[in-house]
């Protein structure tokens, strides 16, 4: 086993290489350079050629390559073109704005989808399941904006009762923090809850139908028994698969969130920078994104093999 | 792809061909939005950037029954021609992703196996981003433009295109009508195209619709972040982002849009839903994801 999660964490620090070569090349290598997105594409050759100079654009590619990883390794993120500033700085605040909103919505939207998803395994097949089913389709097939602009209209244009924007005041209480964030949550939970309980179904369905369980039921074993003794613990693992990669799924719903409510965190500072063509921005956040979304997979796969007790006790 | 007596099979096919009720429902509203992009011109009664009164957000005598938009622009005239754009610019993208996707992933099934390699690991590492994170880190790096936009939904979605051709080639690539082929001399292409293709069409025309619903998606998100399609042109996504802040005076200017997108695309969903139920038969289950 030992052996098995050494070799899926290889795989990911190989994967997270060839993620930091492709954004960097994809930033760095593609026609129109850092210089001439600050200057303009009008400026004379002699400004663009001096702005190079400073910069090290002149440096050959993989040596920039290196000095880019080296930094980020050791935390040093570049300097934004926007501002100027150190990146690292800017981001700090937004990393966290963004880590607690994906992490409160994660403690509400994973324990439901659960339960969502084993109700409707089983009652698999009636109404209940059906509707389930149908909900969850629409509701992976709403843009999340859409999503967005509808609560922001129920609960703060029509009812008043929620703010329409988030506040992050770092003095404000815990509850009215939470009141002010309810909204993106909301969404942000709308957004990973669907797959997560159409997955989870499948799973236990498969585990349903399998010879032990029908074994189980024709010695009349309780039901729900047979759902939390026999079924759960073999489920566990596709389970535990299905909400790690939907907790990926966070990344791409916290882009559109964190626009649609001026949310002050890193999805937003990221999509600025494509706006301006921020490219050291654009580089150092795209890296934390993608290191989370790749980080949560092989956290999947190791979770899948320590669940699998055939992969567990495999030498 | 089992063998059944022909009789039965005949019957089954004939009930499970049958739309259900929902299946009807989702035709019609796609049906509806197909003629209504196509006859745009004919059905709006303002171009999509005629500024027909000063008032925004608002119920005017010159306008269509939706109001303004935040510039004074008549709402029902821009969700005709966002139709236009939001489900063209997808279907385009949808093409291109599905005709790439498919002939790489056969090339991929039936080559030596260096060819498969250099595929795979490419696709592979383009999948370990998340989507939207690789389309802000193009988009960032070449800036935006109509092209870009498609091109970019194109490239993630091929991927998962040449994914599912790929395994599905491979299942097919085994069968004996291929080993047939082989033996009489067909050369690859001739198999791909007479052979291979025709097999794995059923599971190939649900992705298809997976796969659009993906790009009205994917696009519409790029656009609300100002991204995609650019202002003043009509798409559903942008008319979200320009009129969300105005969502206290006039909902319908923000809201109907993405409505309508999700009309589109629970639409489409519920069609390919009720396809691979009438079909599953045929489709791997491991692919049904």
């Amino acid at each position: 086993m030992r052996n098995l999660i050494l070799r899926r964490l290889a795989l990911g620090l190989v994967t997270m290489w060839v993620v930091s070569l492709l954004v960097f090349a994809s930033t760095e290598v593609l026609p129109g350079d850092v210089a001439e997105s600050i200057l303009g594409k009008d400026a004379p050759d002699e400004v663009i050629a001096a702005m190079r100079e400073r910069l090290g654009l002149n440096r050959p590619a993989y040596v920039r390559y290196w000095d880019w990883l080296s930094g980020l390794l050791v935390g040093d993120l570049g300097v934004s073109l926007g501002s100027g500033r150190p990146i690292a700085e800017l981001i700090d605040d937004r990393l966290w704005n963004t880590v607690r909103l994906a992490s409160v919505t994660a403690i509400i939207a994973v324990p439901l989808a659960v339960i969502l998803g084993l109700v409707s395994a089983m009652k698999a097949g009636t109404l209940m399941d059906r509707s389930i089913s149908i909900g969850t389709l629409c509701m992976i097939s709403l843009p999340e904006f859409f999503v967005a602009a509808l609560l922001v209209y129920i609960f703060a244009v029509k009812l008043r009762w929620l703010p329409a924007l988030p506040s992050v005041n770092p003095n404000s209480s815990i509850w009215e923090s939470l009141t002010s964030m309810a909204l993106p949550i909301m969404t942000l939970t709308f957004a990973v809850l669907a797959h997560m309980a159409r997955m989870t179904r499948n799973a236990v369905i498969n585990v349903l139908s399998s010879a032990y369980i029908e074994m189980a039921l024709l010695k009349g074993v309780h039901n729900w028994r047979i759902i939390l003794f026999h079924a759960f613990p073999n489920a566990l693992s596709p389970i535990i698969n299905v909400i790690a990669l939907n907790l990926a799924y966070l990344v791409a719903g916290v882009v559109i969130v964190e626009t649609a409510f001026s949310y002050p965190g890193l999805a937003r500072l990221m999509v600025d920078g494509v706006a301006t063509r921020d490219i050291p921005m654009i580089q150092a956040c795209g890296m934390i994104f993608c290191a989370t979304y790749v980080s949560l997979n092989l956290l999947a796969d190791i979770l899948s093999i320590l669940t699998n007790p055939r992969l567990r006790t495999q030498n | 792809m089992t063998a059944s007596p022909e009789g039965s099979k005949e019957t089954s096919e004939r009930d499970n061909l049958r739309p259900t009720p929902t299946a009807w429902i989702a035709i019609f509203i796609i049906v509806f939005w197909v003629l209504v992009a196509v006859f745009a011109p004919i059905l709006a009664p303002f171009s999509h950037s005629e500024m027909i009164s000063f008032e925004s957000f608002a119920v005017v005598e010159e306008s269509a029954f939706l109001g303004t938009d935040y510039l004074g622009r008549d709402v029902l005239s821009r969700i005709i021609f966002g139709a236009r754009m939001t489900l063209g610019l997808a279907l385009i993208a949808t093409i291109i992703s599905f005709t790439t996707g498919i002939v790489l992933g056969f090339v991929a099934a039936i080559s030596p196996g260096w060819v498969d390699q250099v595929l795979s690991r490419t696709v592979d590492a383009i999948m370990a981003f998340p989507s939207i994170m690789l389309a802000l880190i193009i988009i960032g790096g070449v800036g935006t433009s109509l092209p870009v936009v498609i091109l970019t939904v194109a490239l993630i979605d091929a991927t998962r295109v040449f994914r599912l051709s790929r395994a599905l080639a491979l299942d097919a690539s085994v069968m004996d009508y291929v080993s047939v082929a082989r033996a009489r001399g067909e050369d690859v292409g001739w198999i791909m195209l007479h052979e291979i293709l025709p097999n794995t069409m059923t599971p190939l025309a649900a992705e298809f619709g997976i796969r659009y619903t993906f790009a009205i998606l994917f696009i519409s998100s790029l656009s609300f972040l100002g991204l995609g399609v650019q202002p003043p042109v009509a798409d559903w996504g942008v008319m979200v982002k320009e009129n969300l802040q105005g969502l206290l005076f006039g909902a319908p200017a923000a809201l109907l849009p993405a409505a309508c997108i999700g009309t589109i695309s629970v639409a489409v969903n519920l069609l390919v839903d009720w396809f691979l139920h009438r079909s599953s038969t045929m489709i791997p289950e491991e692919l049904m994801g």
